[in-house]
């Protein structure tokens, strides 16, 4: 990643809901997957956690163990693990596509759990979207039949959906080819229409099960951008699954990592590099530059009285590593502002070195400059 | 294949030894076993001898008096007590019928259906009613627009040729009369084996419990299915519906869940993720999803239907087969073969619209008029027009004749009958020495001999064989399974019957084994010759079985010789298919890795392409298996003295019910033990190369 030569990175105005005020979107409480045929007995015993120790004694595998988290509206959670950490089951387990064996997930203040089957179709119907890492798509449809589906499942008129698939095409970026067939689309020409028709209801609650998993590393990054662009429009709820840390790094507002059904730490990216809790996490953020997870708002100083910040201007929310070219480059400190343009802090570049090359800075990858 | 390394089994384990062994113990047996029909070991004593009577018994029993139901008799005007079976026979019967007179009727005129709505006082009273048929001239341009619409030129091409050459030949009348059968035929068994795919696909106990039935359905010869058919629901278009469709459902069930089964789990998701209920799920995702199958399974059932109207004419179906049928019978090979061309065409034409109507596509943002929305509706409704003002010109022009523009009466259009019989006569005259000593040598010394070798297997030799090579080729399992079945044959009293359709299928199998195989290989060495030879399997794979009998009596008469290589050629197909099939889909890598390793031309066919393709070869054995065994049963129409020939008498006995069904289980169950054996064989071999 080059930091971007203006300062004002993609992304950096997006804002990160605040844990205070915005509203809960889904509340996940005590949700367990277990797959036995002991699995409920084996549940209601457990306190807590399911030890390993009891799940082979009943002979099952767990696939989610206990998980507790709050997503709030508008918030990007990624769902990190290795594969079998459980990470897509609890996404599954969220979207119903599989059955949880106990829980509950609290979305409008009712729980999708307890949700009767015609109860549920209404709302993933009205509430939901969600991309697949095979992307799903139908292959008897076209681009624009495909996009469209969703509507005509609620009963939509047919001229109408045509012309809502019309504009998530426009929205995509793949006008032009609405009468294209899915075998007919590269891999990530494929996903775009995943997302286009996971979109089409207008969605509140966004679910994606490692969507760019699947494309080569460069579309996967071009993918990403997309995304991000896409999310800084529609101010989505999403709960993003996937197994590459630098994706959820850059992805994410919250991270929740998972190893063997159970989350480890769910935190922002720059805590969990910076304080990760288990000696998992530790690994996995070792290598992690820091410089690409922190944001200038965890680094600067208030303003103090008296003292006038050079000219350049850096958002409070831009990644150290976007800004430093700029900030290195000034003799004076910069000035840091918010979303509204308010002056809310000063950016020292000894900061920056600092966490470019601080002690505290802990292994650093050889590319990471 | 556990994780240990495995052990090489001692010599006398080794598969060529114990084959050894086990033939030399079958020798032994046939020596020293005693024939006589008290001797256990020679033949098994008839046990299940009453099982026939017991069907019977069990079949009038449910027809007359189980489940006696009240059922109101509008012209007594009370209720009488009638069994339960009996109405829905009946009432089966009764729709089925309607629906075929009403779609003949609207092709060939006719006044049934209207008597269905008014009664036949009504008729009586009015001279003027009558439904008027359709031109010839408005069918013909029906097809053409129909093929136009859904693929273009080429179809329609196809389609007007076919009417034509139908209605030229003075075949019009016939194949109205298929055609009525098959279309009501045809989608009743593809709807049936949808749902029951359906079904299947949603529980596994329905699966499991229809697995079974769907492999003695599928290796059931065409035949046994008339007998009970007959005592259930008599004789007429309507049995030979009923037959029809219950042979041709099978495939589609087997090819709908085989397509529901395969749709990747993302697409099933997504449909659920969209909020699609279950109805939205099966039609909008999964069964589009599994169009290919689905397709494939349409296109099964229109073949099958398409191959049953000849031998459901045993059973009183009007058309196309029961003429087939009376030319075969009386020799008359050209109308046979005029025929047999109406059949095939009328096979492709319906396959490709199938086809073409599955994959047609909508725009939805083109703004048309009216008259453009509606064109072929108008030009359908143009040509019905066009086609009466024609027919009514001709009944001015032919005043004294048939109106040619209207129908061409039956056997009053060309004929090429002379041409043919000329050709028969000239053949016979030219090759007759040559044709009759190959004859006369393929029977005395080869058929003869193999026949009263396979009768002179001592039962308890032929199951060590059996069984043996069962064991040896699949394991312990398939050796039990295939014992069953031959022990069910063994106490039925078919059992020489059983031996002489073995020996004519495996005859059959052999040749067309080693036909198929070679034939397939050389084709495989060239991408070219590849594709023809495809092209051509898929035209022969068109043909109703009984297509294949023309060309043989032509050359062989009525004879053993004519069956067994009618059955090669039929069973050669699948065999050359698969080959070929198998031998294209080696994977590019194996074939990189032979060609740096510096193989010959030969050595990588035998160390790379053959070991690679077996299991799949193997499948088209199986096929080969079944295809010969069913012509084998088919034979029996021009007179052989198996099981087939049984069945045929069955037909006509009023007590056949049992003894059909006991026959039919029969054939079915050596073509299962075939398949059983074949089938592991193959998915073992499978296994071991990392395939499965």
């Amino acid at each position: 990643m080059t930091p971007s030569p203006t300062g004002t990175p993609a992304g950096s105005t997006r804002d990160i809901p605040d844990a205070g005020t915005t509203p809960v979107a889904i509340r996940c409480e005590n949700v367990f997957k277990v797959f036995g045929k002991n699995a409920k007995r084996l549940v209601n015993a457990a306190e807590g956690y399911i030890t390993p120790e009891a799940a082979a004694e009943a002979d099952c595998i767990v696939g989610v163990n206990n998980a507790s988290f709050e997503v709030r509206e508008g918030e990007l959670l990624v769902i990190m693990g290795l594969s079998g950490s459980g990470k897509s089951t609890l996404l599954r387990c969220i979207s119903r596509l599989t059955e949880a064996t106990a829980g509950k997930v609290i979305v409008d203040g009712r729980d999708l759990l307890a949700m009767n089957n015609k109860q549920l179709i209404e709302l993933r119907r009205n509430k939901m979207g969600m991309v697949f890492q095979n992307f799903g798509l139908l292959p008897h449809k076209t681009v624009l039949e495909n996009i469209a589906f969703p509507l005509q499942v609620k009963g939509r008129k047919t001229r109408e959906s045509m012309d809502r698939a019309m504009q998530m095409i426009e929205l995509v970026g793949l006008h032009g080819r609405q009468n294209y067939f899915p075998r007919q689309l590269s891999g990530g020409q494929q996903q775009r229409v995943g997302i286009a028709r996971s979109l089409a209801i207008e969605p509140d609650i966004w679910f994606l099960d490692e969507p760019f998993s699947a494309l080569d590393p460069l579309i996967r990054k071009e993918m990403q951008d997309e995304f991000l662009r896409l999310q800084k429009v529609l101010h989505k709820t999403i709960l993003f699954v996937t197994h590459d840390f630098d994706e959820a790094l850059r992805l994410a507002d919250r991270i929740a990592i998972m190893k063997n059904g159970i989350i480890e730490q769910l935190d922002t990216p720059a805590n969990i590099v910076l304080n990760p809790r288990t000696e998992y996490v530790r690994k996995f953020t070792e290598d992690v530059p820091r410089e690409k997870v922190l944001r200038v708002v965890s680094v600067m100083e208030a303003p103090a009285a008296g003292e006038t910040p050079g000219e350049l201007r850096v958002p409070g929310d831009a990644l150290i590593e976007d800004v430093a070219e700029d900030v290195l480059g000034q003799s004076l400190p910069v000035g840091v502002v918010d979303g509204s343009g308010a002056l809310v802090g000063v950016l020292h570049p000894s900061h920056v070195l600092s966490v470019l090359f601080g002690a505290s800075a802990g292994h650093r990858s050889a590319d990471g400059a | 294949m556990s994780a240990a390394p495995e052990m090489r089994p001692p010599w006398y384990r080794s598969k060529p030894a114990m084959s050894v062994l086990l033939v030399a113990v079958f020798l032994l047996l046939c020596a020293f076993i005693d024939p006589g029909e008290s001797n256990p070991l020679w033949r098994l004593p008839p046990l299940l001898k009453a099982l026939p009577y017991a069907i019977n018994d069990a079949v009038q029993y449910m027809l007359f008096e189980w489940m006696p139901i009240p059922v109101y008799d509008p012209i007594m005007d009370l209720y009488e007590q009638k069994p339960l079976l009996r109405e829905v026979t009946r009432g089966v019967s009764d729709g089925l019928l309607f629906v075929i007179n009403f779609v003949r009727e609207v092709l060939l005129g006719g006044v049934n259906t209207i008597v269905a709505f008014t009664g036949w006082d009504f008729i009586n009273e009015h001279e003027w009613v009558y439904w008027p048929a359709l031109p010839w001239t408005v069918v013909a341009g029906w097809a053409a627009l129909l093929g136009y619409r859904l693929e273009g030129m080429r179809l329609a091409v196809l389609g007007a040729a076919t009417t034509c050459f139908i209605a030229i030949f003075g075949q019009w009348e016939p194949s109205m009369q298929t055609l009525s059968f098959v279309l009501i035929t045809a989608p009743a068994a593809a709807l049936l084996g949808l749902g029951l795919g359906i079904w299947c696909y949603r529980s596994s106990v329905v699966e499991a419990a229809m697995n079974p039935l769907l492999n003695v359905a599928q290796t059931m010869p065409h035949y046994s299915y008339l007998v009970p058919v007959i005592v259930l629901f008599g004789v007429g278009d309507h049995a030979a519906a009923v037959a029809t469709i219950v042979f041709a459902t099978p495939p589609m069930v087997r090819l709908t869940l085989l397509g529901l089964k395969g749709v990747p789990n993302d697409v099933v998701e997504a449909g659920l993720m969209t909020g699609c209920s279950n109805r939205q799920l099966t039609f909008k995702v999964l069964i589009p999803a599994a169009k290919r199958d689905v397709l494939l399974g349409v296109n099964q059932v229109v073949m099958q239907c398409l191959a049953m109207t000849v031998i459901a004419s045993f059973v009183g179906a009007k058309g196309l087969g029961s003429n087939l049928m009376i030319a075969l019978n009386s020799l008359k090979i050209g109308t046979g073969i005029e025929i047999g061309i109406c059949i095939v065409l009328m096979a492709v034409f319906l396959d490709k619209v199938s086809i073409a109507w599955a994959n047609r596509k909508t725009d939805y943002f083109a703004d048309r008029t009216f008259l453009q929305r509606h064109t072929a509706l108008l030009l359908g409704a143009g040509i019905l027009v066009a086609g009466a003002l024609l027919a009514m010109l001709g009944s001015v022009i032919f005043r004294e004749d048939f109106n040619y523009l209207h129908q061409i009466p039956h056997n009053k259009g060309l004929t090429t009958e002379t041409f043919w019989q000329g050709l028969v006569d000239w053949i016979w005259n030219a090759f007759f020495e040559p044709l009759n000593s190959f004859n006369k040598f393929l029977i005395s010394s080869v058929l003869v001999p193999m026949r009263d070798a396979y009768l002179a297997m001592p039962v308890a030799a032929t199951f060590l064989l059996v069984g043996g090579m069962a064991y040896i080729l699949a394991g312990l399992r398939s050796a039990v399974i295939v014992l069953l079945y031959l022990l069910f044959i063994a106490f039925s009293e078919y059992w020489d019957r059983a031996l002489i359709t073995a020996y004519m299928a495996s005859f059959a199998v052999i040749v067309s084994a080693v036909l198929g195989v070679t034939v397939g290989t050389l084709c495989a060495q060239n991408a070219h010759a590849s594709r023809m030879a495809l092209l051509l399997c898929d035209f022969f794979q068109t043909f109703p079985s009984f297509i294949y009998l023309i060309p043989v009596i032509l050359l062989f008469g009525i004879t053993d010789t004519s069956v067994i290589i009618a059955a090669i050629a039929y069973a050669t197909v699948p065999a050359t298919r698969y080959t070929i099939e198998g031998l294209l889909s080696i994977p590019e890598v194996l074939q990189d890795a032979g060609s740096m390793a510096g193989v010959s031309r030969f050595q990588r066919l035998v160390s790379i392409e053959f070991p690679v393709a077996f299991p799949h070869i193997m499948l088209g054995l199986n096929q080969t298996v079944i295809f010969a065994l069913f012509m084998v049963i088919i034979g029996a129409f021009i007179g052989t003295t198996d099981l087939g020939q049984l069945i045929l008498k069955a037909i006509s006995d009023p007590q056949g019910t049992g003894v059909g069904l006991v026959l039919g289980v029969c054939v079915a169950f050596i073509g299962l033990a075939a398949d059983q054996v074949i089938r592991t064989w193959a998915n073992n071999k499978k296994r071991m190369l990392g395939l499965a």
